[in-house]
C-alpha cells in the first residue's frame, strides 16, 4: 500500500477529506460513491483512452532539451504537455470528469479557471459532448487572461465574472461551489486542480496521472530506465504536479519538486507560496496547507501567473510536503519571467508564466551533471503573451 | 441545562430565531442588536462570525460578512461583545461559523471562550459529523455547548436520525436545496419534505431557515416545525434602517404580526 494514497475517508494523511456544508454533500456523495468504479470500468477506460490519443493527441512527447541541458550541465528532459489539445495538460482532466458526468447523468457543467486554461479545456470537452458549459472566473483573471476568455466564448460556454474578495482563482472556486449547491440535480461540477473535497483531489491525480505514466516508459526508451533524479513542476493547486509526480511518490530515489509562486517575494505580503507562509486549516472543502490569518480569514494571494494566484495547495501535496517526501521551491515574479524569456530563446518554446516558475527552479536546486531532470512543461505560454511584453517594456513592474 | 434546551422545553411553537453578521453594520452594533432583538420578542439569535469565503451563503451574508471584517471584526473582539451583551440579557444565542474559524482560534480555547461569553451553542456547516464525535463531543459536553447541524431536502433519513444523534439544542433544516438569501415559498416537494421530518420523531426540536423574510413565511414555517430562522431579510433592513433600534423592533413586528 502506498503511502501516498488517501484512507478510506479521502485523507492523505491528516490532509484532505470533505469540510462541506450540508447543502453539498448529496452532490458529493454521488461523485464519491461512483467515480471509483466508474474510473475502472472497461467501457469507461477505452473511451478516455481514445479520447486521449486522437483527440488531446497523447502520448505527448517527451523531448531531451539539448542546449538547455549543457547550459546547465546536467541532463533535461521536458514533458511535452503544451502539445496538448487546448495547450495544457488541464484536458486531460477534463476529458476524464466529462465522461463521469456523462455517467452520471448530468446535463450541465460548472467550472472555476484561474488562468482560463482549464475554463478553456472545459468548454472544448463540453463542446465536444454537446453539454452546456459554465464557467466561474475572477474578474481580475477575466482581464489579464483575455484570450482564454474569448476562446471559451468561442466554444460557446458562458462566462460568468466572480466579483467578490480577490476576485480571482479563489472567488471563481467559491462562486462555482455555490452554483453547485443550487443546481445539486442535473449540474456535474469539474474541478480544475487536485483541490477541493474528497474524492476531487484523488479523482483529478489519477486522471492526471497519465503524465508520469508515459514519462516512465518514454525515459526508458531515451536512457534505458524508468526513473529520472528529479521531476520538477509548479504548483498552484498541484494538478500537473500531481500528474507528473504520481507514479514516482513511491519510488524513494526520484526527487518531487514542487515550484510555488512566491510573487514578489515570500515575506512581501505579495506572493502565493502556501507551503511556506501557509498553515494547515480548510479551504474549498478539504483541510490542507492554507495562507490566512490567525483568526482564520483566508489571506488573498498574488503572483503574475493567474493560475499559480491560489492561496492554497492539494492536499497531496501538502502531505508530500509536510511529510518531507517532496521539496518546496519558491519563485518570484521576476524569476519565472526570466526563466520564460530564456527558455523561449534557448529551445523555441515558450513556456505559460505558470510553467515558467518551474524551469527557474533549475536556479535554485542542487543537482549533479549525470542527474537525469524531468520538467514538466505543462502548458504553452500563447495565452501569456501580454504580459510577457508588458514585463519586456517593463510596463507590468511599474504598475506592480 | 443550557439556554437553548429550555428555551424549547418551555416553547414548543412560533420560535424565532433571527441571524445577524457581528460587526454589521458597525463594528460596535453586536451587543445593540442583541439587546434589542430580546426586547422585540425574538426568542433566540444566531451570531454570525464573518468569514473571508462563506460557502454556504449567499450574496447578502457574503456581503455583510466582508463589511464585517472590513469594520475590523476578529473573534477575540465578539466574544467581548457577546459576554458584555450576556451581563444583560438571558436569550439563548449561538454562533456560527465556518470550522476553519474554530480551528485557527484553537478548538479547546474557542470552546472556553464561549462558555466564558455566555454562548450555548454553535453551528459549523462545514464540521464533518464524524470529526465532532471524534474529536469534540465530549468537549461540548463538559462546556455546556449545543451543536446544531444541518438537513437538506436532500439529506437521507438514516443520516437525518445520526445528524439527530449528534445534535444538541435544535437541528438546523434548510428549506431549500440553495445558498441563503433566496425567495422561495415552500414547493410540494418542500412541503414533504417538512412532513417526512416531522413524522420521524426526532429528538431535537427542528427550526426552518433560508428563504424566509416575511409573516408569510414565517407562518408557514412555523406550521411545519418549531419555528424560523431569519438571516438574509434581517441584513438587509439593517442596511436600509436609520435608526437601529426602530429598524429591529419594525422588522421583528413585521414577521410577527405583518
Amino acid at each position: 500500500m502506498s503511502n501516498y494514497e488517501i484512507d478510506n475517508r479521502g485523507f492523505y494523511g491528516k490532509f484532505g477529506g470533505a469540510y462541506i456544508p450540508e447543502l453539498l454533500y448529496p452532490c458529493v456523495e454521488e461523485l464519491r460513491s461512483q467515480y471509483e468504479s466508474i474510473m475502472q470500468d472497461e467501457g469507461f477506460q477505452e473511451e478516455f483512452q481514445s479520447l486521449l490519443k486522437d483527440y488531446v493527441g497523447r502520448p505527448t512527447p517527451l523531448y531531451f532539451a539539448k542546449r538547455l541541458s549543457k547550459y546547465y550541465n546536467t541532463n533535461i528532459y521536458l514533458k511535452r504537455e503544451d502539445l496538448c489539445h487546448t495547450g495544457a495538460h488541464k484536458v486531460n482532466n477534463t476529458i476524464g470528469q466529462i465522461l463521469v458526468a456523462q455517467r452520471l447523468n448530468k446535463k450541465r457543467i460548472i467550472a472555476e479557471t484561474g488562468a482560463g486554461q482549464h475554463g478553456v479545456a472545459t468548454a472544448t470537452v463540453c463542446a465536444l459532448m454537446g453539454i452546456e458549459c459554465i464557467v466561474y472566473m475572477g474578474e481580475k483573471d477575466i482581464e489579464r487572461q483575455a484570450p482564454n476568455v474569448k476562446r471559451m466564448k468561442m466554444l460557446g460556454a458562458e462566462v460568468r465574472p466572480a466579483m467578490s474578495g480577490s476576485k480571482t482563482l479563489k472567488d471563481a472556486t467559491n462562486e462555482a461551489i455555490r452554483d453547485w449547491i443550487n443546481n445539486p440535480h442535473d449540474t456535474h461540477y469539474i474541478i480544475g486542480s487536485v483541490v477541493g473535497p474528497h474524492p476531487y483531489p484523488d479523482m483529478v491525480a489519477k486522471f492526471q496521472s497519465v503524465i508520469s505514466e508515459e514519462i516512465k516508459w518514454q525515459l526508458k526508451e531515451h536512457i534505458g530506465k524508468e526513473n529520472p533524479d528529479a521531476v520538477i513542476a509548479c504548483v498552484g493547486g498541484g494538478s500537473n504536479a500531481a500528474g507528473a509526480f504520481y507514479h514516482y511518490m513511491d519510488e524513494a530515489d526520484v526527487r518531487l519538486i514542487a515550484c510555488e509562486a512566491a510573487g514578489l517575494g515570500v515575506e512581501s505580503g505579495e506572493t502565493a507560496a502556501t507551503s511556506v507562509i501557509g498553515s494547515e486549516g480548510i479551504i474549498h472543502g478539504s483541510r490542507t496547507l492554507l495562507m490566512q490569518t490567525d483568526d482564520g480569514q483566508i489571506v488573498e494571494p498574488y503572483s503574475i501567473s493567474a493560475g499559480l494566484d491560489y492561496p492554497g495547495i492539494g492536499p497531496l501535496h501538502a502531505h508530500l510536503i509536510d511529510s518531507g517526501r517532496a521539496e518546496a521551491v519558491s519563485i518570484t515574479d521576476a524569476e519565472a519571467m526570466k526563466a520564460g524569456f530564456f527558455v523561449s530563446k534557448m529551445e523555441g518554446i515558450i513556456p505559460a508564466i505558470e510553467t515558467a516558475h518551474a524551469f527557474a527552479a533549475l536556479e535554485h536546486i542542487k543537482y549533479k551533471a549525470s542527474d537525469v531532470i524531468v520538467i514538466n512543461l505543462s502548458g504553452r505560454g500563447d495565452k501569456d503573451l501580454a504580459t510577457y511584453v508588458a514585463w519586456d517594456n517593463n510596463e507590468y513592474q511599474h504598475n506592480h | 441545562m443550557n439556554r437553548i434546551q429550555r428555551l424549547f422545553q418551555e416553547k414548543k411553537e412560533g420560535i424565532l430565531n433571527i441571524y445577524f453578521t457581528a460587526g454589521h453594520p458597525g463594528l460596535n452594533d453586536t451587543e445593540d442588536i442583541i439587546i434589542e432583538l430580546d426586547k422585540a420578542g425574538v426568542d433566540l439569535v444566531e451570531v454570525g462570525m464573518p468569514y473571508s469565503d462563506p460557502l454556504a451563503d449567499g450574496e447578502t451574508i457574503q456581503k455583510s460578512s466582508s463589511i464585517a471584517l472590513k469594520n475590523g471584526m476578529h473573534l477575540d473582539l465578539l466574544f467581548e461583545q457577546i459576554k458584555s451583551a450576556r451581563q444583560k440579557t438571558d436569550i439563548p444565542m449561538v454562533m456560527m461559523g465556518y470550522y476553519n474559524q474554530v480551528l485557527q482560534y484553537g478548538p479547546k480555547k474557542f470552546i472556553n471562550r464561549c462558555s466564558d461569553a455566555g454562548v450555548d451553542g454553535l453551528i459549523l456547516p462545514d464540521l464533518p459529523l464524524f470529526e465532532f464525535e471524534e474529536k469534540y463531543k465530549d468537549i461540548f459536553e463538559a462546556a455546556g455547548l449545543g451543536i446544531s447541524f444541518l438537513v437538506t431536502p436532500k439529506t437521507e433519513t438514516h443520516r437525518i436520525q445520526k445528524i439527530d444523534e449528534v445534535s444538541k439544542g435544535f437541528i438546523y433544516m434548510v428549506s431549500t436545496n440553495a445558498t441563503t438569501g433566496g425567495e422561495a415559498s415552500f414547493s410540494n416537494e418542500q412541503l414533504d419534505y417538512f412532513q417526512r421530518m416531522k413524522g420521524l420523531e426526532l429528538q431535537n426540536p427542528r427550526l426552518i431557515g433560508f428563504g424566509i423574510s416575511s409573516k408569510k413565511g414565517y407562518d408557514a414555517a412555523c406550521s411545519h416545525s418549531n419555528g424560523a430562522i431569519i438571516g438574509s431579510a434581517f441584513i438587509r433592513a439593517l442596511e436600509n434602517g436609520q435608526n437601529l433600534s426602530s429598524t429591529i423592533h419594525q422588522f421583528v413586528n413585521s414577521i410577527k404580526n405583518g
